[in-house]
């Protein structure tokens, strides 16, 4: 609360001085208009959340700061030097660091050497100082309040410890500009909180922060300043505390959007799956639930619970030591995702570039792609009935594409997923599980993705949703099971959904979930 | 962001436009000026005869290298096809001692072929194991059986009508081994370019992890693909043996790098999930013409080998250069 008050007497005050800022900058790539004109002001001591749906620029902007891209035309400036990054190196001589999205880690290095890779301690003759690297490295993790050990091998670092490492990688150079590309992105709800605490150190330190994200409730809870993209322009920027969401929403897609959920009748039918006893040696054990049709049925838990790997073992992907599947009462084995599609069960991946989609081959091949035994004649592609199939379930979902023979690496990310979900519906599947749907998209396609989903179960397809968010996961299902340690821990039907359930569910207090 | 459902066109740009910016097509130009510089270059490069004489120095690599382009396309890759045709020409041989007629010996060389094939598919697909060391093994293995079997000797003997395979002609200069070629051509474009199978290779060439969640049976595609090569491996060594007319351990020694560079030469993407069959075929011409025009111009074998290494970097790195120069 003081923290607020504090602001409203910064903000009213006369415009602070930006430490970074960036004006007219323009980048144009051949046939798209990337950035077009746009500013960014970052300040000391503060955190600018850049926001804007996917497309409106936001990560070009962060590679024109990072030294990645060059922009074609515009200035940046650094304490009011005009400064260019002709590389990465010369970004991070200037102080400017990012955390993304994916920062690239490497698994058979030590904490410490990751975190130093290119920029090591130098001791006698050239060599990697290693001891003045582990310590620098332990204050750097201390710093952030990581309990990592630096000489620890990554591959045996949990996900968010990881993440932890690539926050610190970003941290070890001398950084007075700190941009974090989507943080919170891949973490739990306790380590959200945790890289808040850290956000706030890192202001109190004097660093200009820019956050971009996905999520209001985060930029309304870290950020003092905001500054909005929509299609390669800015379309605004001001002060948090004189904005409100649903102004901002407005600013970032152009339009209302009054509802973030849809409306949906909870009719379900009979069962359609039944899972019972799956059981992983490591991952999971003794898993089992039903599912109706046209339900919704949201799986919750922290990061690490073993969703995504019974997920995987469902779709045929992961071996079991146990367990039984039946599908409209009929027992089925799945050993392969083959088999899994066969009887009816789809997966929609949470990592779309690997798992989901073929990204070199072109939209219309990788819908048909499960479904060629009905394009195709004795085997023989049919092209016609194949671009036939792409163009009717990509248009259902409202693809946004330049052809359907644009290779699926070319679309943004919340086109990936239409692209990957448009795949499934065509095998006219009986089960879709989709984990992590929303995860990494813009708003815009958020909200189709859940009205897409929603009007599925009301189709009676029988949905699996994995979610880490939990407005996701209270606005969308019919019912909820949590997990926590690869267990079932807790089965919530409609009335029992809610945020302060799932999250002592999932995270193991006892008294608040009673 | 509007909610009317809009018509997303097919295609940008049309398939001819596509192919004529293709590497076919420039590796078509490299074709047709290796062609017109041999015709200036001898004067016995225009005869049908000898013209018809070139097409043995690919024919049979060029099998290969048809089914090798698949599995270069999967992600895989198969060395010890040389390898495969010197155990399949080793059984031939020792059946004809055991008085095999004709029919057999063709049924013996595409046989242990497909065995081959067999072994190198289960070992990588069953066991999960990397092709290249798994084939760099089975390399050394095959052709040491080989060896062993036959030492210093020479298998001979083959029956009157086994000596058509590989020297016989269907009609004036064309010989059988080219009608074959062309047909196992055909055979291989059709496959890749037009079925099921094929979308499923380039499917898995480009991710295999993809290809897997999309309910793609990606072991079963590759162990396909290694049958594939193994029987083509048969048929070349039905052919070679044919020719030949004898069989010696070192038949078809390092065979497999050429077709290797014929693949690649024919624009199939070393690292996968790129390629396309016209490409190999204009490649296997384009290697049989120069090796001929060499030989025409009595250039001796261990130069030739030194301009088709150079041909192959020189036409790998040409585009590299081009994209480099134009920044």
């Amino acid at each position: 609360m003081s923290m607020q008050l504090e602001l409203r007497s910064d903000v009213s005050n006369a415009a602070p001085i930006p430490l970074l800022s960036l004006s007219g900058v323009t980048k144009t790539f051949p046939g798209v208009r990337a950035l077009s004109d746009v500013s960014l002001n970052l300040y000391p001591g503060k955190v600018t959340a850049l926001v804007g749906e996917n497309g409106a620029g936001k990560s070009t902007v962060v590679k024109v700061l990072t030294g990645i891209y060059q922009p074609d035309e515009g200035d940046i400036r650094i304490d009011g030097e005009a400064l260019s990054f002709p590389t990465p190196q010369s970004a991070e001589t200037a102080g400017v660091t990012a955390i993304h999205q994916e920062t690239v880690l490497f698994d058979e290095l030590t904490v410490a050497e990751n975190i130093f890779l290119g920029h090591a301690p130098k001791g006698r003759f050239g060599l990697i100082d290693k001891p003045a690297m582990a310590t620098r490295a332990r204050e750097i993790l201390d710093g952030i309040g990581a309990k990592i050990d630096p000489g620890a091998t990554l591959k045996d670092l949990g996900t968010a410890n990881k993440h932890l490492v690539a926050i610190s990688r970003a941290l070890s150079i001398d950084a007075r500009v700190v941009i974090m590309d989507e943080p919170t992105a891949a973490l739990s709800q306790k380590e959200i909180e945790e890289l808040y605490e850290l956000v706030e150190s890192l202001k109190a330190q004097g660093k200009a922060i820019l956050f971009i994200s996905h999520k209001f409730d985060e930029i309304f809870r870290i950020a003092d300043f905001y500054t909005v993209y929509r299609d390669g322009q800015m379309v605004g920027e001001g002060a948090i505390v004189d904005v409100s969401k649903p102004e901002l929403v407005k600013l970032m897609v152009g339009r209302d959007v009054r509802q973030i959920f849809p409306e949906r009748d909870h009719n379900v039918g009979h069962d359609i799956l039944e899972v019972a006893g799956y059981d992983h040696p490591t991952e999971f054990a003794d898993i089992g639930f039903t599912l109706r049709r046209g339900e919704i049925l949201g799986f919750y838990g922290l990061v690490g619970a073993g969703r995504s790997e019974f997920m995987q073992a469902l779709f045929g992907i992961t071996r079991l030591s146990g367990g039984a599947v039946r599908i409209d009462g009929a027992p089925v084995s799945i050993a392969s995702p083959a088999d899994a599609v066969a009887s009816g069960i789809v997966y929609v991946p949470e990592d779309r570039g690997k798992q989901g989609t073929i990204g070199a081959l072109p939209i219309f091949q990788n819908v048909s792609l499960p479904s060629l035994a009905r394009t195709s004649r004795k085997g023989f592609i049919k092209l016609a009935e194949e671009f036939k199939l792409a163009r009717e379930y990509t248009e259902r979902l409202d693809l946004r594409a330049a052809s359907l023979d644009t290779d699926v690496r070319n679309l943004s990310g919340g086109n990936q997923q239409k692209v990957v979900i448009a795949k499934w519906l065509a095998t006219k599947p009986k089960v879709i599980i989709l984990d992590e749907p929303t995860k990494g998209i813009d708003i815009g396609s958020k909200a189709a993705v859940h009205e897409f989903m929603a009007e599925l179960a009301a189709q009676g397809l029988a949905v699996i949703m994995v979610s880490s968010e939990i407005p996701e996961i209270v606005g969308m299902s019919d019912r909820v099971i949590v997990m926590r340690e690869g267990r079932i821990v807790a089965e919530l039907a409609r009335d029992q959904i809610t945020p302060e359930t799932l999250v002592s569910h999932a995270a193991g207090i006892r008294e608040a979930a009673q | 962001m509007t909610t009317t459902t809009r018509s997303i066109p097919d295609r940008l740009r049309s398939p001819l436009e596509r192919n004529l910016k293709s590497w076919e097509s420039l590796l078509m130009l490299v074709a047709i000026g290796i062609f017109i510089a041999n015709s200036f270059a001898s004067p016995y490069f225009l005869n049908a005869w000898n013209l018809s004489d070139a097409t043995f120095n690919f024919t049979e690599k060029a099998m290969i290298a048809f089914a090798m382009a698949l599995l270069i396309i999967s992600g895989e890759i198969d060395l010890s096809v040389a390898a495969i045709i010197a155990l399949a020409s080793t059984a031939m041989g020792a059946a004809v001692q055991a008085g095999v007629g004709t029919e057999g010996l063709v049924l013996i060389g595409l046989a242990v072929g497909l065995a081959c094939g067999a072994v190198n598919g289960f070992l990588v697909t069953g066991l999960g194991l990397p092709s290249i060391v798994v084939t760099i093994g089975t390399m050394s293995l095959f052709r040491g059986i080989s060896f062993i079997v036959l030492g210093d000797q020479v298998y001979k003997g083959y029956p009157a009508d086994f000596a058509f395979f590989g020297q016989g002609y269907v009609w004036w200069v064309i010989s059988f081994e080219f009608v074959l070629f062309a047909i196992i051509a055909v055979i291989y474009a059709v496959i890749l370019h037009m079925t099921n199978f094929g979308r499923a290779v380039y499917a898995i060439g480009n991710n295999a992890t993809g290809a897997l969640f999309s309910g793609i049976r990606v072991g079963r595609v590759k162990f396909t693909l290694f049958l594939l090569t193994g029987l083509m491996s048969g048929v070349a060594a039905v052919c070679l043996t044919s020719r030949l007319g004898s069989t010696r351990p070192s038949i078809a020694f390092g065979w497999e790098l050429e077709i290797v560079t014929m693949v690649v030469l024919g624009g199939v993407n070393i690292l996968g999930g790129f390629g396309s069959i016209p490409g190999v075929v204009i490649a296997a011409f384009v290697m049989g013409l120069v090796t001929f025009g060499l030989g025409l111009l009595n250039v001796p074998g261990i130069v030739m080998s030194i301009v088709i290494g150079a041909l192959l970097i020189s036409v790998i790195a040409l585009p590299r250069l081009w994209s480099m120069w134009r920044g």
